[in-house]
């Protein structure tokens, strides 16, 4: 239904003395319908640039992005995306800000506003509907905008290290409640993390980036069934073998 | 004693020590009520002011002239400030001319307001619309250019098509804080401007221009009074203002920057 197609991507960036950084060169992936990928690699290596491609934000310089067939060519609410800082608007309420994609819509305040609960009570914070960013904590927030993506139904969920700012408690809760809320929603999800750990915790597959530039280095499918074991001896093969991976290019470089 | 009472006792305790030592200094060191008029001169003209009636007129007279300059420098200062900051056009277009146009300062538009509009309630309004133009658009201006990317990229991807959107649904509320702070600078140097306008005879009415009136007849304890009017309102507009922002605008705000 959703799957997500890349094609020979590539980005360069000008630089001010007129010479390029080439980000990423030669993209090719496939992401099917409902699956949750986690792309990780060396710091610098275009992971957050490539994700930034597809939401639509940036533009390729070369290559295609394609979902179900239609090549996107700026940002959309069909593919909701959470933002590592803290993205919601200070200004509205908890309610107003998951209920922001449904406004532009123009969708009736009663009827976004209903919608909105919803999503609030997927994400467990009912009690809060009515109070301001300001009043919520750092993992609270990150559920919040979670909601708000949500809310547009997108498509595809795209997440740029959403809880690279959480303490290591709250991040693991966090990945547990990311779970069950991508099982309700049957929602393709493409993240950007720096953990591996986090990655082989979460994802049907593990995609490695080379460093800059960037592209497919490998693909690793994680089969197992969640919860999954974070202590278990192949989840932490699996976690060697990749951060040996990315190792071995950051001293490479 | 909590800390806001004590507060209040003090500070009320302090204008009576000053006031005393005001009426002092009047009466037994100056002696001539022309240089120093004391504090029960001044309350005596303002008594008679009372009476005379023609305090009220005036105070209504120069928030009119208030009214209008702040209203128009709004007008098109906000629209103004929030073209520049958002299209880079706008910027490099009109850059130039405010550039210019700033340093002037806004007395200098007297004269003009003088020819272009006579003795009218306008010509004061455009004198302080001078004074209060200019930081209500760099206000708005720079707010603008100071808003957060992560909150337009949010708004692009939750569907904000057009600029129009993204500036009246986030860049526009965004930067409301320091659009605010830019009006309140504003009112403050459209007050003084108002002064100085009405002083100039754009006006034979406002509290300006009887200060100045009052000093060509040498009743200096009526100078006084008017001082201090300008004084008051000028603070009870600031007040006001701040108080309304506060309570309803900016209810987020608080916390934000708490």
């Amino acid at each position: 239904m959703s799957g997500v197609t890349i094609r020979d991507l590539s980005k360069a960036f000008p630089r001010g003395d007129g010479t390029v950084t080439q980000a990423l060169e030669n993209v090719n992936l496939e992401i099917g319908d409902t699956e949750f990928i986690c792309l990780v690699g060396p710091s610098g290596c275009g992971k957050t640039t490539l994700l930034r491609i597809i939401a639509g934000l940036e533009t390729a310089t070369s290559g295609s992005v394609t979902i179900d067939g239609r090549a996107v060519t700026g940002p959309d609410p069909k593919r909701g995306m959470v933002f590592q800082e803290y993205s919601l608007f200070p200004w509205r309420k908890v309610v107003d800000n998951v209920a922001f994609g449904l406004e532009m819509k123009g969708v009736g305040k009663a009827e976004r506003r209903k919608t909105a609960d919803r999503y609030i009570e997927m994400v467990g914070l009912s009690q809060f509907r009515d109070a301001y960013p300001f009043e919520l904590s750092g993992g609270m927030r990150q559920r919040v905008a979670i909601a708000r993506a949500l809310a547009n139904d997108p498509d595809v969920l795209l997440m740029d290290e959403p809880f690279g700012a959480l303490d290591a408690q709250t991040r693991n809760r966090m990945q547990k409640e990311l779970l069950s809320l991508w099982e309700q929603t049957k929602k393709t999800i493409v993240f950007v993390t720096h953990s591996v750990d986090e990655a082989v915790y979460l994802s049907t597959r593990i995609v490695v980036l080379s460093p800059r530039p960037g592209s497919v280095r490998e693909v690793i499918p994680i089969p197992w069934q969640h919860p999954r074991d974070r202590t278990s001896t192949e989840f932490a093969d699996v976690r060697r073998k990749v951060l040996r991976m990315i190792d071995e290019t950051e001293n490479a470089q | 004693m909590n800390r806001q009472t004590q507060k209040r006792l003090l500070g009320a305790a302090a204008l009576v020590v000053a006031a005393v030592i005001w009426q002092i200094v009047a009466v037994y060191i100056v002696g001539r009520s022309f240089i120093l008029p004391s504090v029960t001169d001044v309350a005596e003209a303002f008594v008679n002011l009372l009476g005379s009636g023609t305090l009220l007129t005036d105070a209504v007279v120069s928030l009119e002239h208030f009214g209008i300059g702040l209203i128009a420098a709004l007008l098109l200062g906000v629209p103004i400030g929030i073209l520049m900051g958002w299209f880079r056009v706008a910027d490099f277009l009109l850059d130039p001319i405010i550039e210019i146009l700033r340093p002037i300062p806004p007395l200098a538009w007297i004269p003009f307001a003088i020819i272009w509009f006579g003795l009218t309630t306008q010509a004061a309004g455009f004198v302080i619309f001078a004074g209060a133009f200019f930081p209500i658009l760099t206000a708005t201006y720079s707010a603008f250019r100071s808003v957060p990317k992560v909150f337009v990229e949010a708004g692009k991807v939750l569907g904000c098509d057009t600029s129009f959107e993204l500036i009246r649904y986030v860049a526009l509320p965004a930067a409301l804080p320091a659009i605010a702070s830019g009006i309140r600078i504003a009112m403050g140097v459209g007050w003084m401007c108002l002064v100085a306008a009405e002083m100039f005879g754009v006006s034979n009415y406002g509290l300006g221009y009887q200060l100045w009136h009052n000093y060509y007849l040498h009743q200096m304890p009526n100078v006084v009074v008017y001082m201090l009017i300008l004084g008051f309102v000028g603070l009870a507009i600031d007040r006001i203002f701040r108080n309304y922002v506060d309570a309803r605008l900016l209810r987020w705000h608080a916390g934000e920057v708490a």
